[in-house]
């Protein structure tokens, strides 16, 4: 059991091509959107400069919804993701 | 000979090509990444090496942040390094923003980025990784640096250069919008900032040490210093011992682009802005203007551009030469038109018109 990491087009390149990637949870069955986002990184590395600068911020215009919610209004990056949990990386509505 | 030019836009990257400087093969907007979110980038700093001819650019997403491609077959095909390549240490707690420009050195490999926010980034291969400049990003100053209206960045970077008395492989002179113009005598070790009689119109203390909002800094071939401020327009053969006006006979001492001759000492061109308040070509006239005699008098040499009333003005990066033995000179606009003439023609040819802002152009004689 684990999460399921879903990915826009966009940051297909960056991710071998795939549009969804398996993260597991480990025996506790849960890892903070943090947790998530670096064994996501480990796996594809440059992904993780998309979605988060060098000191681990979401950039301002990403958007990472853990189930229904925007992460931002839950508890951000300390989110708990469980198992079963989908994470979705979105762009925001944004740009000129 | 053939001749490239590359040009930076607010939405992507084009490059042009020509036999003759004068009628020019246009191709854009490039896909730097196969996929295209990519593609549509702000292009804000683009370097050629020298050495190599590698064509290194610093791009933007809006959504997926900044990074730097690179393209080792002049534009053909572009690569980005698999690890973020510029990035502040954790201990900074500073996110790295956008480059505002690459700058070449005499030994090969050696290239420095100059960031937004304050930065300064060297690399030892090619381009592809950096490393933080240290002693700068410490400097005690830095809490008083502050952005200018188009960010807090190092956009000038003269490797080798600190006076007009040949170059020293220890020295630099960088300038930052705000900050000033600083200078290094060992390797980066400490700074010195060398503003002395830089106007700071915009604070109580007008003339201060630092924190001048300088917009570029341009060397000419015999060393000479080349200011263009945020007001004020200068020229030093030494920064440390002050800088001296030289905006009379301009239309505005306002402006961003500075470009010295590669090979006629004194000779410089320089696009006037209208002011501070008001970004827009001095007198609603694309126009460039030269000096021959070190700012000691200036001239329009504008034949070949548009006559109409014009609104699109000349960034900082985006006038460059080629230095060729019979420089070519470029600029591009934010009406997105961009410009070509050389030494001999004299007059101004219109390389593409229409692109989005144009943010930096550099070429090359390829």
């Amino acid at each position: 059991m684990g999460a399921t990491v879903f990915l826009p087009q966009a940051l297909q390149a960056d991710s071998g091509g795939v549009a969804k990637v398996d993260i597991p949870l480990g025996d506790g069955g849960t890892l903070p959107l943090s947790g998530v986002l670096d064994e996501l990184a480990s796996r594809h590395p440059r992904l993780n400069q998309r979605i988060r600068d060098e000191q681990g911020r979401l950039r301002r215009f990403v958007n990472v919804y853990v189930d229904s919610d925007e992460c931002r209004a839950l508890s951000g990056l300390d989110t708990p993701v469980t198992n079963g949990s989908e994470v979705r990386v979105m762009p925001s509505v944004a740009g000129g | 000979m053939a001749y490239l030019l590359v040009i930076g836009t607010r939405k992507g990257l084009f490059t042009a090509r020509s036999d003759d400087r004068k009628r020019w093969e246009v191709d854009g907007p490039h896909r730097l990444d196969p996929v295209d979110f990519a593609n549509m980038m702000g292009s804000y700093a683009v370097g050629i090496d020298p050495h190599t001819r590698r064509i290194l650019v610093g791009s933007e997403s809006s959504h997926f942040g900044p990074s730097v491609w690179f393209s080792d077959d002049l534009g053909a095909t572009w690569q980005e390094p698999k690890e973020q390549p510029i990035a502040f240490p954790p201990d900074t707690d500073t996110s790295f923003t956008r480059v505002w420009q690459f700058a070449f050195t005499d030994k090969p490999g050696v290239v420095y980025a100059g960031v937004e926010p304050h930065g300064l980034f060297r690399s030892t291969d090619g381009g592809e990784s950096y490393e933080i400049v240290r002693a700068l990003y410490d400097h005690p100053h830095r809490p008083e640096w502050m952005p200018g209206a188009g960010g807090a960045a190092i956009h000038t970077i003269l490797p080798g250069r600190v006076t007009a008395n040949g170059t020293d492989p220890h020295a630099m002179t960088v300038a930052m919008s705000t900050g000033g113009v600083y200078r290094t005598v060992d390797d980066g070790a400490s700074w010195t900032p060398v503003n002395k009689g830089i106007r700071a119109g915009f604070q109580p203390d007008e003339y201060p040490e630092f924190n001048q909002c300088v917009h570029k800094v341009a060397v000419a071939s015999d060393g000479v210093f080349f200011l263009q401020n945020h007001h004020g327009v200068y020229r030093t053969e030494d920064p440390a011992a002050g800088w001296t006006s030289i905006a009379d006979g301009l239309p505005s001492d306002f402006g961003f682009a500075m470009v010295a001759h590669p090979h006629v000492p004194g000779t410089v061109l320089n696009f006037p802005v209208i002011s501070q308040e008001v970004h827009l070509p001095a007198d609603h006239k694309l126009r460039a203007f030269r000096t021959d005699d070190g700012g000691g008098s200036w001239r329009s040499v504008s034949a070949g551009l548009p006559t109409d009333p014009y609104y699109g003005i000349v960034l900082r990066d985006a006038a460059c030469t080629d230095g060729a033995d019979v420089p070519g000179f470029y600029f591009g606009t934010r009406s997105g038109d961009v410009f070509a003439t050389t030494d001999e023609s004299a007059e101004w040819q219109q390389v593409v018109g229409h692109l989005p802002d144009v943010l930096c152009v550099r070429a090359v004689e390829v």
